[in-house]
């Protein structure tokens, strides 16, 4: 039925199967689009969150797709700035999951906000001391550059690719990707980073104030480089569950070998930075303002020490060890194990950035405050995915995403 | 605050809670809610859900009886100054809904700029931000009681604790048209200190030597106000929050229930 739409050369499940799976999707997704109808119409009270809960399961969501989409800028720096050729048979999918990701972070902050129809105040009165204002711009500006680095890849669908207008413009843009693969890195480097200075900044909270250099606090530059090395493990992640979905094999070894061998590289470097900061922060920051480490994690179970380990050794050491080793990282369930342990990795790291930061409390009379997320926090979560999901399925069947596909699996007619 | 770097600091608005006056009766978080018509929810058990600009606080010194003593402790908004009017929370808002006035020392918040991101709350150590979850909603007639000075707060947005700024307004309308350029000390008073049947709030002029405030806990203006008065203590010192409420007291361990501690650390070495 919608053959005339399938890039030549592929071959696609038929139109029933594919229709079947959007709508099961679908689904889910009216359900998160009913919550999120709840939230507008009637408030946040509709959540969970309160008055000691102000960031919770949302802004961790957020924190967490930023980070994870963080592949799209990195392996965009290292194809055409860095010069990584390779890298061209996957990058196509590293923006499309970036362009999900960060979508998903705008639509979670528009429910996440009391008054969304004001969220243009952040530009209008902007405060230029505010983390969240530095996030605001380079957020809204780096989804303008992932919307150019999309569109080509549309553009490539074989009916827009018949319009000469479209095939030329598509063209184009290509010629000139560095440029907004370059800028995307430059605005990354920066939101990233914002997004890492707003728990930083937060001198009034000492399970999240960090040191600064200039006028950024050292999570600044964590939350860059943890995304610049886990974004691309999320892109190697998501490949390898489009190949056992689709069961066939999307992207060459070799690239996935060179991406991973980075990302590997940069978890090292920054696993080692961060252990930096939590030795620097238990020993200096947090005593200078009357805490120990030990009074941050032994309240309860939930926010014990066990969540500090697992971040720094279990999903930082243990991956980084693994994709830099050239054995251990072309053993594939080695290899994969690694993805999804640096994957959850920087999840963990945002969660204590956030609902760590909120239950800790500073007043010595005051108590630890836990939160669990309501429905509607969930279905609003879940929203994205399913959107993602559906986004990924209409452009892997629609547009050449993977230039590798074809050559890996030759269709015999 | 982009404003108040250049403003010359006119007045230091603040408060002092003798914690040893005080009985945790509430009158003044009552005097506070009517005051400021703050709403409230036919069920207010839920205090992660309540607005209290004022809330009091009850603390013990962990000791079983019959040695336990307990104290309670009254918490506006701090109105921090931080370094130079960066509070924390006015730093943090992105939209300068929350400002640093330095002319009066107040921390202003600006209902229809505040977009309701909440991300000065959690910048708040003191919990003195409260969120409106629900749109509020007065019992059949009590809108007639509503201050006219004082606009209710939308839905989705944070609130707090003015000092009773509309009072500080209308002191300055008056003297303007009596021809003073300055406010005296009994025109300008809170309603939580007003209220206090025993009288453990004085509310005043921190800059000014004659205002009762100064006089009772000697702020070290080189020091970012440290009380100089040894019975003086400010919640949270350490963090470097600025805060321009005081409390007194002349037990050692109220005073030390203000700050946290590592273990074996001395309170005088930061004070």
């Amino acid at each position: 039925m919608d053959s005339a739409l399938i890039p030549k050369g592929v071959k696609r499940c038929p139109t029933w199967q594919f229709l079947l799976w959007i709508g099961i999707v679908g689904a889910v997704l009216l359900w998160g689009v009913y919550a999120m109808l709840l939230c507008w119409i009637k408030g946040l009270n509709q959540t969970n969150m309160n008055d000691y809960y102000g960031f919770a399961l949302w802004i961790w969501a957020d924190l967490a797709v930023i980070a994870l989409g963080g592949g799209a800028f990195f392996t965009g720096f290292l194809r055409y700035v860095v010069g990584k050729d390779e890298l061209k048979n996957i990058i196509n999918y590293a923006v499309l999951i970036g362009f999900i990701c960060y979508s998903s972070a705008l639509l979670i902050l528009a429910i996440d906000v009391g008054q969304p129809l004001r969220s243009w105040y952040i530009f209008w009165h902007a405060n230029v001391h505010s983390m969240l204002t530095e996030v605001a711009f380079c957020l809204s500006c780096y989804f303008g550059v992932l919307c150019i680095e999309y569109i080509p890849l549309v553009l490539e669908n074989r009916q827009l690719d018949r319009v000469p207008f479209f095939h030329r413009l598509g063209h184009n843009m290509h010629e000139i990707m560095a440029i907004f693969a370059a800028t995307g890195a430059f605005l990354s480097f920066f939101h990233q980073g914002s997004l890492g200075g707003v728990a930083g900044v937060m001198f009034g909270r000492p399970f999240a104030f960090r040191e600064h250099l200039l006028v950024w606090p050292y999570t600044f530059f964590l939350f860059t480089w943890s995304a610049a090395a886990c974004g691309p493990c999320f892109t190697l992640l998501i490949t390898h569950i489009t190949e056992a979905i689709t069961g066939k094999r999307l992207v060459k070894d070799n690239v996935k070998d060179l991406l991973g061998k980075i990302s590997g590289w940069m978890l090292g470097t920054y696993i080692i930075a961060k252990i930096i900061d939590t030795w620097y922060w238990a020993a200096v920051t947090a005593p200078s303002k009357g805490f120990t480490l030990m009074e941050f994690y032994s309240d309860n179970a939930f926010y014990g020490i066990w969540i500090l380990v697992t971040e720094i050794v279990i999903c930082g050491v243990l991956p980084a060890v693994i994709l830099m080793i050239g054995p251990l990282r072309r053993n594939r369930p080695l290899f994969l194990s690694a993805i999804i342990l640096a994957c959850i990795g920087v999840c963990l790291n945002r969660w204590v950035m956030v609902l760590q930061i909120m239950a800790a409390p500073v007043m010595p009379f005051d108590n630890w405050a836990l939160y669990l997320p309501s429905w509607q926090e969930v279905a609003t979560t879940i929203l994205p995915v399913a959107y993602g999901i559906i986004l990924i399925m209409i452009s892997y069947r629609y547009m050449p995403v993977f230039p590798q596909e074809q050559e890996l699996n030759p269709v015999v007619e | 605050m982009k404003e108040g770097h250049n403003q010359i600091q006119t007045s230091k608005f603040g408060m002092v809670i003798d914690l040893d006056k005080c009985t945790g009766c509430g009158a003044c978080m009552v005097a506070c809610m009517s005051e400021n018509n703050v709403p409230f929810r036919e069920d207010e058990s839920d205090k992660l859900l309540s607005i209290t600009w004022m809330r009091v606080y009850q603390i013990s010194n962990g000791k079983p009886y019959p040695d336990n003593e307990i104290c309670y402790l009254p918490r506006p908004c701090m109105h921090c100054e931080g370094h130079a009017g960066h509070s924390p929370c006015v730093s943090v808002c992105p939209a300068t809904a929350t400002d640093y006035d330095s002319a009066s020392g107040i921390v202003s918040q600006i209902y229809t700029r505040c977009f309701g991101c909440r991300y000065c709350m959690g910048a708040c150590p003191y919990h003195a931000r409260y969120f409106n979850w629900w749109d509020p909603v007065w019992p059949k007639g009590m809108e007639q009681y509503l201050s006219p000075n004082v606009s209710p707060r939308m839905r989705g947005i944070v609130e707090k604790c003015s000092f009773c700024f509309h009072r500080y307004q209308l002191a300055r309308d008056k003297a303007y048209y009596e021809g003073r350029r300055t406010i005296k000390e009994e025109e300008y008073q809170s309603a939580c200190t007003q209220a206090c049947p025993a009288g453990a709030i004085t509310f005043g002029d921190l800059l000014n030597p004659g205002h009762k405030v100064h006089q009772m806990v000697l702020p070290d203006l080189n020091h970012h106000g440290r009380p100089r008065n040894p019975h003086a203590f400010r919640l949270l010192e350490r963090l470097g929050t600025n805060p321009k409420v005081y409390y007194l007291s002349g037990r050692e361990w109220v005073r030390r229930a203000g700050d946290n501690y590592v273990q074996g650390e001395k309170q005088a070495e930061h004070h």
